[in-house]
């Protein structure tokens, strides 16, 4: 196990490289002019992201398969999300599915 | 601080504090066992609230974490962080705009969930106040569930039995979905997401997300039938 002084050090360098990453764009944004082009493909390359990020945590835990029941119960989120489903159905119906699911041993 | 709370809440309309509130809950629980595992695998405790402050980014604090406790060296758990984290740069340059007021406070708390929130809306003041009514929630949740985990140690360490590890992408699809229904984006979106998916197995835990942006080669071949912004039909959601 890591001693105190290691970690310390170890959570100060994620946290300051973590906080360049998200401040390189607000930071440069004062300086530079971007086109509005590269502001939409900006937008686009969040929202691609972001829809990766849900996908891969649908279905792996890590880099090993999440399970049936985790991915049912994302299945059924964007089944509702599609049918414009209030957001609290979607949240609540996608963890319950995947709790019962799990109950029931899937 | 009851009139603030309710001139916050007649600002972002009745359903939108609601639905902030919620995922926050989740966050917290996650939080929970965030807290719990990390303690669990020998850091001392105050560990995870040092990773609640200093890096606010779960997925990488969760990564982090596992590597320690599995006895890798801390030069590993910083640099697969930092990839994990490293999508975090397009959300900075597509929120800029959103956080130019602030951009310290900003850039520190741009967080998935509070990005996903931001996006979904599109007019420019209601985003900036979505972004950091989210945000702010989110660092008090999240650090709280860390303490609380840390301290209630391994007495929880399964939040899966409530399904609690469908909430996080769950959520991501109800904010994500109104923009989705610009054909354009959705094609370039699942099949980066496919691409992304794909690759888990076969790269680092959490770095597979990044490939997601190959799919962006598509756009000059597909056409353009509206103007690619996350945020059209905001108002679906309710």
């Amino acid at each position: 196990m890591i001693s105190a002084p290691v970690l310390i050090v170890s959570a100060v360098l994620l946290g300051v490289g973590t906080f360049a990453f998200r401040a390189a764009g607000p930071m440069l944004h004062t300086r530079v002019v971007v086109s509005t082009s590269m502001q939409a493909l900006m937008s686009m390359s969040a929202t691609v992201l972001l829809v990766a990020l849900a996908a891969t945590s649908a279905v792996f835990d890590g880099s090993s398969p999440a399970g049936w029941a985790r991915a049912a119960g994302v299945a059924v989120a964007v089944l509702l999300a599609w049918r414009r489903s209030p957001f609290v159905v979607i949240v609540v119906a996608a963890a319950g599915t995947t709790a019962v699911l799990r109950l029931l041993g899937l | 601080m009851r009139a603030a709370w309710r001139d916050l809440s007649e600002r972002l309309g009745p359903g939108t504090l609601r639905d902030i509130l919620l995922v926050n809950l989740a966050v917290g629980i996650v939080g929970v066992s965030y807290g719990a595992i990390t303690v669990g695998d020998g850091l001392p405790l105050w560990a995870p609230n040092l990773m609640s402050i200093v890096v606010l980014g779960g997925a990488s604090q969760f990564l982090f974490t596992g590597i320690i406790g599995a006895g890798g060296s801390a030069v590993a758990a910083v640099l697969a962080g930092l990839l994990v984290n490293a999508r975090h740069l397009p959300f900075g340059f597509a929120l800029a705009g959103t956080v130019k007021e602030r951009p310290l406070l900003g850039s520190y708390l741009m967080i998935d969930e509070v990005v996903a929130f931001a996006l979904a809306e599109k007019d420019p003041e209601r985003r900036r106040l979505v972004f950091f009514t989210c945000g702010a929630c989110l660092w008090i949740f999240w650090n709280i569930g860390s303490l609380l985990g840390g301290l209630l140690g391994n007495a929880v360490t399964d939040t899966d039995v409530f399904g609690l590890d469908a909430a996080f992408p769950a959520v991501l699809v109800a904010l994500v979905t109104p923009a989705l229904r610009d054909s354009r984006t959705r094609t370039v979106a699942l099949v980066g997401a496919a691409v992304a998916v794909a690759a888990t197995p076969f790269l680092p835990a959490g770095t597979a997300v990044l490939l997601a942006l190959a799919a962006l080669v598509l756009l000059p071949v597909l056409r353009r039938d509206d103007f690619p912004t996350p945020g059209e039909e905001a108002g679906d959601r309710s």
